[in-house]
């Protein structure tokens, strides 16, 4: 890997009294600018309230949840597998990972995380990658589009349609799947599904090297994005930002390695870290972040057990009624199951007292479930810990010093889901 | 930073240290999952206890703040931090119970900078404060919303609160010039600058007239060619 090295960036409030120099004369009077929350570049509705002093920002103040939806006081009047498809629209442009991450929370309060089949432990990680997949290359182009090309935007959305085709071939919905179940998933995958899977790693590669092309030694795109809104490793762990944007600046934290679940420990892939923390650095990171989730998908599809059309019927859940609805033919026909199939419908899984938190490495950092549990089969709080939400709140710390055209190519290489962010 | 030689600790023996350290203060770690946490007894020591973890036991990274309601029990409410060390990669959970009557505990922002809309979405969400903070305002529900939506004995089904009549609640610098909205109007046409004058003016778009010539001598603007009048 990579050595990392700390390096001296100036401070932003140096930056605004350099900038104040180079100009003429510079007037005293702040404007205050109203940004979103419908802005095409806040991605969403994310409101930020600027202060400047011409053009160069001198404050600026994030206003968020507009889309608050109270996930986490739904959370707690339900059962633990009632609050699967909540879990869909928190990113939404990954919900097969926050359906993963949801399960697995669940599963490490059940005490199975470790005891899951490992056919099932593979699915989901191809479904996780494939998620990560699709939600940088929305990041990437609408990033590329704020910034005026176009191309990118459409190119990335053709790459996306081919992974909502694999979602929606495994689970019947392309943008809200509901796919995983508290010990499992919610059915095998279908015939045909690697070779789909393996189709598209052999045609997203050379898509990606375009993608290149346009944008990584493009001087437009260099120029915009290089040397700005330069975040310290200090200040991004100070900050707690997660995923690219804390390994663009240079921190060598990923879930997947650091606290390894699933079958991650089988797999061999690489950590992409950034070396400046600037926004291309971020952008770099991402790039190189899909490769190796391709490179992770090609992997489990050669090593999967059971293979593409699982003859030797490999489990896909735990083999546990009281956790896992039993199949319906045995309900129909055996006391046992219907009688699980019953409790688990109708008051849940029972759970035991306690507490416990779980982060998994979703695409906009790190996706945390605390819950905490006493017995019974409705959580009595689960707190959301949203990765766009920490991201977010460096805002006021790095937004100063920059110009107002630098908003979007900072908030595009930032790469929040205000669904997430505000819950 | 990097000069620093930080022993290697795991989450249990970082517990052990916070107990010889703070003595009573801290209870015996509990383990469940393979997760640590230990009890805070006075939550007003939280700033000094976080400061020990992040400067003497490297816990540099605060993944999350978050708060329970245990409501019907006295302290009612707990805080709990979620502490992980990047260098070392464990992970310590620390909680400490706050009193209703109080409902307040010192802000750990100083120790890390997270920590700010952390603590700010507990306020918002459970009515904790947290004093020190320097910007304790609500952050997902809006300025001046009376409830605290997490509580236990807010229904879920939720309560009728009066929302802002009017998106601005001030002047704003330029009321009264082109293509600026003029707040608290009847109507959104009433309110609308740019709106046509149809040939049957109404009682309220001449209403909107009126109040906008008003604004414009009020602020010194000049005299404009005002409406057109109806041959």
């Amino acid at each position: 890997m990579a050595s990392v090295q700390d390096i001296a960036i100036p401070d932003s409030a140096a930056r605004v009294a350099q900038a104040a120099e180079n100009l003429p004369e510079v007037q005293d009077e702040r404007m205050a600018l109203n940004m979103g929350p419908s802005h095409p570049a806040t991605h969403g509705v994310l409101r930020i309230v600027l202060e400047l002093d011409g053009e160069i920002i001198t404050k600026a103040d994030p206003d968020v949840g507009y889309l608050h939806r109270g996930d986490e006081k739904i959370a707690e009047n339900m059962t633990y597998t009632q609050f699967i498809p909540y879990t869909d629209r928190l990113d939404y442009l990954a919900p097969l990972a926050n359906n993963v991450a949801y399960a697995l929370a669940v599963e490490k309060l059940l005490g199975i995380h470790d005891k899951l089949p490992p056919r099932c432990q593979y699915i989901r990680v191809m479904v996780a990658e494939l998620a990560r997949i699709s939600a940088h290359l929305l990041g990437l182009g609408a990033f590329a589009m704020d910034m005026g090309a176009v191309t990118v935007f459409l190119l990335s959305f053709t790459e996306r349609e081919k992974i909502y085709n694999l979602a929606e071939a495994i689970c019947g919905a392309r943008f809200t799947t509901s796919y995983t179940r508290v010990g499992g998933v919610m059915r095998d995958l279908p015939p045909g599904w690697l070779d789909q899977c393996q189709k598209f790693c052999e045609e997203f590669i050379p898509a990606l090297n375009e993608f290149e092309t346009l944008l990584t030694r493009n001087r437009i795109w260099v120029d915009r994005v290089r040397e700005l809104a330069v975040i310290s490793r200090a200040d991004a762990i100070d900050y707690g930002l997660s995923g690219p944007n804390l390994r663009g600046s240079g921190v060598e934290w990923d879930l997947r390695k650091n606290q390894p679940y699933l079958c991650y420990p089988e797999l061999e892939f690489d950590i992409p870290l950034g070396s400046v923390g600037d926004c291309y650095d971020r952008y770099l990171v991402r790039m190189e972040e899909m490769r190796q989730s391709v490179r992770i998908l090609e992997q489990c599809i050669r090593k999967i057990p059971g293979g593409a059309d699982n003859q030797s019927k490999e489990p896909v859940n735990v083999d546990n009624g009281k956790i896992f609805l039993p199949p319906k033919q045995k309900v129909m026909t055996k006391m046992e199951e219907l009688i699980h199939q019953f409790m688990l419908v109708t008051e849940g899984m029972n759970c035991p007292p306690g507490e416990i938190y779980f982060g998994h490495e979703n695409p906009k950092g790190e996706l945390g479930f605390y819950i905490h549990s006493k017995g019974g089969g409705v959580p009595y709080r689960l707190k959301i810990r949203a990765p766009s939400f920490v991201n977010l709140s460096i805002i006021p710390k790095i937004f100063p010093g920059c110009m107002v055209s630098d908003t979007v190519a900072i908030l595009g290489s930032l790469d929040f889901v205000m669904g997430e962010c505000d819950r | 930073m990097g000069n620093l030689i930080f022993e290697k600790v795991t989450a249990l023996e970082a517990a052990k240290k916070f107990k010889a350290k703070f003595g009573d203060l801290i209870s015996e770690p509990l383990e469940f999952r393979s997760e640590t946490s230990v009890q805070l007894a006075d939550a007003v020591k939280i700033v000094e206890v976080c400061r020990y973890a992040k400067n003497d036991l490297d816990f540099n990274y605060l993944v999350d703040i978050s708060s329970l309601d245990n409501y019907g029990d006295d302290p009612r409410w707990t805080v709990v931090y979620h502490l992980r060390g990047l260098r070392h990669g464990c992970e310590l959970r620390i909680k400490t119970d706050v009193g209703e009557e109080k409902s307040e505990l010192p802000s750990v922002i100083g120790v890390w900078a997270t920590a700010n809309w952390h603590e700010r979405e507990i306020y918002d969400m459970m009515g904790i404060r947290f004093s020190g903070h320097p910007d304790l305002r609500r952050i997902l529900m809006w300025e001046g919303y009376p409830y605290f939506p997490l509580r236990k004995d807010f229904p879920l089904a939720g309560k009728p609160s009066e929302l802002p009549g009017v998106a601005f609640t001030k002047l704003t610098p330029m009321e009264g010039g082109p293509f600026v909205t003029v707040a608290g109007g009847y109507s959104a046409q009433s309110r609308e600058p740019r709106i046509r004058i149809p040939e049957t003016d109404s009682i309220e778009t001449m209403g909107r007239l009126e109040r906008r010539k008003e604004i414009q001598e009020a602020h010194g603007h000049p005299k404009g060619p005002g409406p057109i009048e109806k041959k």
